[in-house]
């Protein structure tokens, strides 16, 4: 089994993995990193989602060897220590979650969106794809506004 | 009311820390005496009362559980926090929140003192242990308060002993006792007192709802910053000792058996540790999930044949339309405005599989779910594998989820016998596939309608509901059996028949009225979908009703308006018609629709608008909705709620459903089974809580049926199309996973 040494919320492990072991059972299974959650494995419903290299990815369809050497930043890695992320104080805020299940998810990709564009419109808002099942997309969207007005 | 103090008499107690440990233990039957006066059905006006004005499905789950309602644990522990134990399941709806702040708002302690945990499975609580029927707070609300008052109450008794005061002179603020002369004394320090025998016969009495300062305040939820920072834990989170990642390898058609397994190579696959097969299918125990999932795709099984092999939607559907019974007012003689609408199933889809954690061993065992019904959870693992139920240990987890889908244990009880037969604890997941096309799902239903006009307004109204069975076999049976002699519906109605008569009601006054369910017992997995029958039964209905007015001449609010008989349903009505300006000029493919709903002693009206200029794919815009919940407990908390009945409401009404087809669903996840997404939901949603003006009524479902009607008759009114079949788009447009 190949060697990869990976960053995940500035920690570096080095583990021998199959090369094609999809990244979320290496961040959940193999590490104990338990934010990114497990909802459709086929990368259709985001829940899983965290950032490589400050890039959006889901987890779920990445094989390890494509994050291999590179930094990892899941929902635990967001906050400095206490300090939340301001997109996470604004769903506090809007009190967002319901069983919050999905909003490690919608946090990170609502940051990444953050991080492509400062001012979101709604139609940018429209094209984030992470399913809340409990339906809270309109609190997402008000968090998303706030987010980018604070930020 | 008598109560049981925990203090540390015996020796072994010497070494332990104490402190005030409440087990309230008097049943109060004043539930069940008020519930059953003769009072509770004189709200309707003019219209005949339904069953479900008399004795609500939320009711019978009051009495059923009042002989044990006060059986709940609080501790206010040495360091000034208290911690409630809540015999209930949180799966988002917020009650931990809720519940919380009832103790706090007792106690006169900050909400971030206050501990809400999920009681382990108790069996001595008999059926008072069930999370379903928008019953939480309604069920919980006063023997919470109760208890917490009495908690208090000895706090205070411990202070003016130890100051020599009458209690009466005494106060509680911010976790104190307070004396006239400014002396405090935290609860921290009082606590061990406080628990001691040696205390005066203390009794109390909830506060006054006058004087709640945080009951009735919009809080945030006391567990939102450990979802936003992914410390919150669900089940497959826990870290359980040695227990290693399983998936299920399931049958090609519904509820088909393992009958021959290959598991040759599927053990020589990486990471694999063990393969068991169960009744329900080939369990794969592994290293990771991912290789779990790998070895099961490597094994080879054949299958013995399932309960509804080669069914397909037209078959059941058709089996529905012979179901439902006929009309007892002739069509053709009168003037009559008639509807037949079909829904099709709509799987429940928790963002977490259904997923359980089971470590059996030969003299023990120990469960970690979500469950909303975790008695019988325990009662059945323990019989199926072999062990007295004192031997086996269920504790809730805080659930992702449910709409229902928690009611059932299934999870459990697969784990449970996957660790007896591989002899190690297991953490099992079920993938979404597993989760959709085995899991549980409203039921399809089929609806005729009939209403007689004469005179501009309705004379009669007749609803006949035909629905694949929905089961109920999770507790609320036995429930229901218990509480026969009280149930105002006659003879032996079964289970479902009373559910649906103790939930579904017309809140209009149409004449005389008649709602019938006929049940095709088809053995499928379906269970309660968050509003049980009243998401198609009301949202049909509540289309019909816009079709009515209109044959009268009306227009659909001015109509519902009319037609209702409380000043509090007329309220939430025209709040929505005010804010939502109902009756404004809209663009061609633009429209508005309302709706109404009344259950559980509460009701509501939405209110939205639909661009349906692309008639293929309509969004809802805007929503407006109002809703009064007798006394709201967190009203932000409420908003959430109606919220996600909205996006319910959207999904399954434009685009959400099942398509079964030769046994099986064809959709297998969030590609296939188009549960809204962002783009999907309005961008402008209000949502207003009327103020408290009574005794708390549920409010977990009634967001649905209300907001079904109104997305519905907006898209007829933008479109001009009368939707009948429900999701009204919904074509293959994928390719399925194989079987």
């Amino acid at each position: 089994m190949p060697t990869y040494t990976l960053t995940v919320n500035g920690e570096q492990h080095t583990l021998d993995l199959p090369a094609d072991m999809p990244l979320l059972w290496v961040l959940r299974d193999k590490l104990g990193v338990k934010g990114p959650k497990y909802g459709c494995g086929i990368g259709v419903c985001h829940a899983c989602t965290s950032h490589l290299n400050g890039e959006e990815i889901r987890p779920c369809i990445t094989p390890v060897h494509e994050a291999a050497g590179g930094e990892v930043t899941t929902i635990e890695g967001l906050a400095d220590g206490d300090r939340l992320h301001p997109v996470q104080e604004a769903w506090l805020e809007e009190d967002v979650a319901q069983c919050g299940y999905c909003q490690p998810g919608q946090i990170m990709a609502a940051v990444a969106l953050l991080k492509r564009t400062k001012h979101p419109t709604d139609a940018d808002i429209d094209r984030i794809e992470n399913v809340c099942r409990c339906g809270s997309y309109f609190r997402i969207r008000e968090a998303i506004k706030r987010a980018a007005a604070t930020m | 009311m008598d109560h049981l103090v925990d203090g540390d008499t015996s020796p072994r107690g010497l070494g332990r820390r104490r402190f005030l440990t409440m087990l309230v233990a008097a049943p109060t039957l004043t539930v069940a005496t008020r519930l059953l006066g003769p009072d509770t059905a004189a709200h309707a006006g003019v219209r005949v009362p339904a069953v479900a004005d008399a004795l609500d499905l939320g009711d019978v789950l009051i009495l059923a559980g009042a002989p044990t309602s006060h059986m709940l644990v609080l501790e206010v522990r040495d360091d000034g926090t208290a911690r409630m134990q809540l015999p209930r399941a949180e799966v988002g709806q917020g009650i931990t929140t809720a519940i919380g702040m009832l103790v706090a708002e007792e106690l006169d302690l900050p909400l971030s003192a206050v501990e809400v945990r999920l009681d382990d499975a108790r069996t001595e609580l008999l059926m008072n242990q069930l999370t379903g029927g928008s019953n939480t707070i309604r069920s919980v609300y006063e023997p919470v308060r109760s208890t917490a008052a009495l908690a208090r109450a000895r706090l205070v008794a411990a202070a003016a002993q130890q100051w020599g005061l009458p209690a009466e002179r005494l106060s509680t603020r911010n976790g104190s006792v307070v004396a006239p002369d400014g002396r405090t004394a935290a609860y921290g320090t009082l606590s061990a007192a406080a628990s001691r025998s040696g205390l005066p016969d203390v009794r109390a009495t909830p506060k006054p709802e006058s004087e709640h300062r945080l009951v009735g305040r919009p809080t945030s939820r006391v567990d939102a910053r450990a979802m936003v920072t992914g410390k919150q834990q669900y089940t497959l989170d826990l870290h359980i000792p040695g227990a290693m990642p399983t998936v299920l390898k399931r049958p090609p058609t519904i509820n088909g058996t393992p009958r021959s397994v290959d598991a040759s190579a599927a053990l020589k696959m990486p990471g694999v540790i063990d393969v068991a097969v169960i009744p329900t299918g080939v369990a794969v125990v592994a290293e990771t999930f991912g290789q779990a999932m790998d070895g099961r795709d490597a094994l080879r099984v054949t299958w013995s044949e399932g309960t509804v092999d080669g069914m397909s939607d037209e078959d059941i559907r058709r089996q529905l339309r012979a179901a439902a019974q006929p009309f007892a007012v002739p069509g053709g003689l009168t003037k009559t405005v008639d509807g037949e609408f079909d829904f099709a199933f709509a799987s429940h889809a928790p963002m977490e599989t259904n997923s359980a954690v089971a470590d059996v061993r030969d003299d023990r065992a120990e469960i970690w779910a979500g469950l909303k019904s975790p008695v019988v959870a325990k009662q059945t693992i323990a019989e199926t594998i072999g062990l007295p139920q004192d031997k086996v240990t269920v504790h809730v987890v805080q659930g992702g989820g449910s709409f229902g889908r928690r009611l059932f244990f299934d999870a459990a009880l697969e784990a449970a016998q996957i660790s007896k037969k591989v002899r190690r604890p297991v953490k099992l997941m079920w993938t979404r596939v597993d989760d959709m096309r085995h899991g549980r799902a409203r039921p399809a239903t089929h609806h005729k309608i009939r209403a007689t006009l004469g005179l501009g307004r309705v004379l009669t109204y007749e609803h006949r509901v035909a629905a694949v069975e929905t089961d109920f076999r999770h507790g609320l049976g036995e429930i229901l059996t218990a509480m026969a002699s009280q149930l105002p519906v006659g003879g032996n109605m079964s289970f479902s028949q009373t559910v649906f008569h103790t939930t579904v009601k017309v809140p209009y006054d149409f004449g005389v009225v008649t709602e019938l369910l006929n049940e095709v017992p088809l053995r499928m997995h379906t269970a309660s979908w968050r509003s049980v029958y009243s998401a198609n039964t009301r949202g049909a209905e509540e289309i019909l009703v816009d079709e009515i007015a209109a044959a009268l001449g009306k227009d659909p609010v001015a109509f519902r308006r009319e037609s209702l008989t409380t000043a509090r349903q007329r309220a939430v009505l025209d709040k929505v018609a005010a804010v939502g300006r109902w009756g404004r000029t809209m663009p061609k493919g633009f429209a508005q629709g309302v709706g109404f709903h009344d259950e559980y002693k509460s009701c509501t009206a939405c209110l939205v608008e639909i661009d349906a200029t692309d008639p293929q794919h309509p969004r809802v815009t805007k929503a407006v909705i109002a809703a009064d919940v007798g006394r709201p407990i967190n009203p932000r908390g409420l908003e959430s709620q109606l919220l996600g009945g909205l996006t319910d409401a959207i999904s399954t009404t434009l685009r959400a459903g099942l398509h079964i087809r030769d046994g099986l669903p064809l959709e297998g996840s969030y590609s296939q089974f188009h549960y809204a997404r962002q783009k999907d939901s309005p961008r402008d949603v209000q949502i207003f809580v009327m103020p408290a003006n009574g005794e708390p009524g549920g409010a977990g479902e009634l967001g649905v049926p209300a907001a079904v009607g109104a997305v519905a008759n907006a898209y007829a009114r933008a479109t001009g199309i009368r939707p009948r079949s429900f999701p009204i788009h919904f074509p293959v447009d994928f390719d399925p996973f194989p079987r």
